[in-house]
């Protein structure tokens, strides 16, 4: 049998720093892949609801579904409220301090799903149809009694365990039962590369680690030191980052998922499951606001680190490892998320030119290590390079931050972006923290760079800053000057800039096209784009609309607080890849303006 | 004497292979830092260790040679070959186990300011990486098979 077709803002994900599942409203995990983020799927019905793969579990007769989180934990709770009973479907990947696993022997990956009868009784149907290798694979699923049953898959073996028996189908797996109020049943899919396998307890060790993963998530939670406006919001956005974040790393990676679209029916799919240098100082700067600090410096060191190869030139993505993607390529045999084709695997965009990257960089590593702190012999070097680098070849074209694949460009952010490289390499050498910097030669080129920018890409027909230079197209990114230093949103220009921006891309309240050509293309408003509009707007003193905006597009997210990477503006819903890094960054960021505004103006 | 020089070589060729991008392990860094988390310091100390391993391991090439009776450079090639792979198959993935700084790939969610694991091959440092540690190993072999003389 096919899965539900589900909408993208209809998921909620579940994860443990190093994978991600993707559950839908109706109790049917649609999306897995393991050992990693980038592994091939071993359930994908949100790509192709006939051969995906997918394992749900819901009530057989009506029910009304309604979900949250556990409070300050990535714990998926489905509430199924019928006419005979209510149940309540937890879902959650088994996480815990590393000291609580060197003391018991964990699964190199497990996820639990338990269902309790809260009312009534409640009869209930399960389907385990996995689907490996993208959906290509209908594995062998083999009966070991009393050890479950084990999917043998050659390199690795995965095992599933219930408290109830599952009888063999065409499909895969199935099981109907009924459970009274009080009664509850649970089940435990894990993955172990390495024999001999460890199987999961059931019974009383459920419970036991649903508390060892509430625990694990609040004690996370605690760590941040943000009081502050949406304090909700932000809390779940940093839960986003952290369950997008690949722990023996440090990297996070841009959303779980592949080719989920940012046109339902349309061709712009693209493979997320890496780690974008674009994003690299909205991170640190989301996670040092917060108070996240280990992870932020764990953050630093894969940036120093899967940077090393190529430097001083930058690739634009890298994988968990700092290795570059795979080459990009279609999967034919999918369907799509609801007809978009093609799904597509790999990212084409590592073998882009984005000028934007050096200034990520260099903000980030000089936002990490502040005013004071000393760089090591490694970091200065990177520094130099990069410094040379810029002044070398920032009047080049490039492909921009969205990634552009049909000409070089211009782009105005790719040049702001070098001109915040050259500009925080100064002030760290001015703070004695960069030595031996041809101080001349950097002021010089920061200077040229302003004067491109403030020369050419002003455009004063339309009276405002625009996509690249010589172009009259609009695009969000301006907004983001302020933000870098670069001019105040107050100035006459940021003002018209600002005006243009309302008229050309903003939709309705809350929502913000990426550009001019969002139109064209049918895709959505640009999620993290609002969320540069509320920062734009706090910078330029005008709180109370930034909050208005902030609200309108808080009112975007789906049920359980979460964004994908756009919003279609005439029906509100998610499109592209989910949930997205990016996004959650800018509430955060947002969020920081607000308080830290709030903060001075007290 | 040998063992001195071919550990000289050796470390020069790892260090090489990083410079010009081949890999991104720096092993006077990755030994280092089992003693140290100060990156500078335990570069200093990772070249120290790194010495007193090479001479430990021509020990092991000179009692090869001596049980044998001869030393070739293609013999010691070939034990340097041996012992390149024993690093990259076994050694590498087994470094997390013992590097108190070293995250290992079933870590998380937790994050600490840890070393990225090598895995198999030493793969998560660079691709090339195999290529680069069967290289200077077997360099290292061919050197002390090529001067080393069998009392």
């Amino acid at each position: 049998m096919p899965a539900e077709v589900t909408k993208i803002q209809d998921y909620a994900i579940i994860g443990n720093g190093r994978s991600a599942a993707l559950i839908s409203k109706r109790g049917s995990l649609d999306w897995l892949c393991w050992p990693r983020f980038d592994s091939p799927s071993l359930f994908g019905a949100v790509l192709d609801s006939k051969r995906g793969g997918y394992w749900s579990i819901h009530p057989v007769h009506d029910s009304e579904a309604s979900r949250r989180y556990i409070e300050n934990t990535n714990i998926l709770e489905t509430t199924f409220v019928g006419v005979s009973g209510q149940i309540v479907l937890t879902d959650f990947m088994a996480v815990t301090s590393e000291e609580n696993k060197r003391r018991a022997l964990w699964p190199e990956h497990e996820l639990v799903r338990q269902i309790r009868c809260e009312q009534g009784k409640m009869e209930v149907v399960v389907e385990f149809s996995p689907r490996l290798d993208y959906g290509r694979v209908a594995p062998n699923i083999r009966d070991a009694g009393k050890f479950g049953w084990r999917i043998d898959t050659g390199a690795s073996v995965l095992i599933l365990r219930g408290d109830i028996g599952l009888e063999p189908t065409p499909d895969g797996l199935a099981a109907r039962f009924v459970l009274k109020s009080g009664e509850s049943v649970a089940f435990t899919f894990s993955f172990s590369a390495e024999a001999p396998a460890v199987v999961p307890p059931l019974g009383s060790a459920i419970d036991e680690k649903l508390n060892l993963a509430i625990d694990w998530w609040r004690s996370w939670t605690a760590q941040s030191t943000y009081r502050g406006p949406y304090q909700r919001q932000v809390t779940r956005s940093a839960l986003v980052l952290k369950l997008l974040s690949y722990a023996p790393s440090g990297t996070i990676i841009a959303a779980p998922t592949t080719s989920l679209p940012e046109c339902i029916g349309g061709g712009l799919n693209w493979d997320y499951r890496f780690a974008w240098l674009r994003d690299a100082s909205f991170t640190v700067h989301g996670l040092f606001g917060l108070g996240y600090k280990d992870d932020a410096a764990a953050f630093v060191d894969w940036l120093l680190h899967a940077t090393r190869l190529t430097r001083p030139k930058l690739r634009v993505v890298y994988d968990v490892f700092g290795e570059s993607p795979p080459h990009e390529y279609v999967l034919s045999h999918l369907a799509g998320h609801r007809e978009s084709l093609p799904v597509r695997v790999g990212n084409a965009a590592s073998e882009q030119m984005q000028l934007d990257v050096y200034g990520e960089l260099v903000e980030a590593v000089s936002h990490f290590f502040g005013k004071t702190e000393k760089l090591d012999r490694d970091v200065h070097g990177m520094l130099h390079g990069i410094g040379e680098h810029v002044c070398e070849h920032w009047r080049e074209y490039d492909n921009g931050i969205w990634e552009e694949r049909d000409e070089l460009r211009p782009y105005t952010h790719s040049r702001l972006m070098c001109w915040v490289a050259l500009d925080r390499l100064l002030q760290m050498h001015a703070r004695g923290q960069v030595r031996r910097l041809d101080v001349v030669q950097c002021a010089a080129e920061r200077e040229n760079i302003r004067k491109e920018i403030e020369q050419r890409a002003w455009n004063p027909q339309l009276a405002g800053y625009t996509q690249a230079c010589g172009s009259d197209i609009m695009d969000a990114t301006v907004l983001l000057f302020p933000y870098h230093g670069f001019e105040s949103a107050a100035s006459q220009r940021m003002q018209e800039t600002y005006a243009r921006v309302r008229e050309r891309l903003v939709p309705r309240r809350g929502l913000v096209y990426r550009y001019e050509q969002s139109k064209e293309r049918h895709e959505g408003a640009f999620a993290v784009c609002s969320f540069w509009e509320v920062d734009f707007l706090t910078r330029g003193g005008k709180p109370a609309e930034a909050h208005e905006v902030f609200e309108a597009a808080l009112g975007y997210a789906n049920d359980v607080d979460l964004f994908a990477e756009e919003i279609e503006p005439d029906t509100g819903e998610a499109l592209g890849n989910f949930p997205q890094a990016f996004t959650h960054l800018g509430v955060i960021n947002a969020a920081l303006a607000l308080r830290d505004r709030a903060k001075t103006t007290r | 004497m040998w063992g001195f020089v071919a550990t000289v070589v050796l470390t020069t060729l790892l260090a090489g292979s990083q410079g010009m991008g081949m890999t991104r392990m720096n092993v006077p860094y990755l030994l280092g830092t089992m003693v140290t988390p100060n990156r500078n310091q335990a570069k200093l100390i990772g070249v120290f260790l790194h010495f007193i391993n090479g001479w430990l391991f021509s020990f092991i090439y000179v009692a090869a040679f001596q049980l044998i009776g001869r030393s070739t450079w293609w013999f010691g090639g070939l034990i340097g070959l041996v012992h390149g792979s024993f690093v990259l198959a076994v050694a590498l993935p087994a470094l997390p186990a013992l590097h108190p700084r070293m995250a290992n790939e079933q870590y998380g969610p937790t994050v600490a300011r840890q070393l990225e694991p090598p895995g198999f091959l030493g793969l998560h440092y660079g691709i090339r990486t195999p290529i680069s540690v069967l290289g200077a190993h077997t360099i290292f072999g061919v050197i002390l098979g090529a001067f080393y003389v069998v009392k």
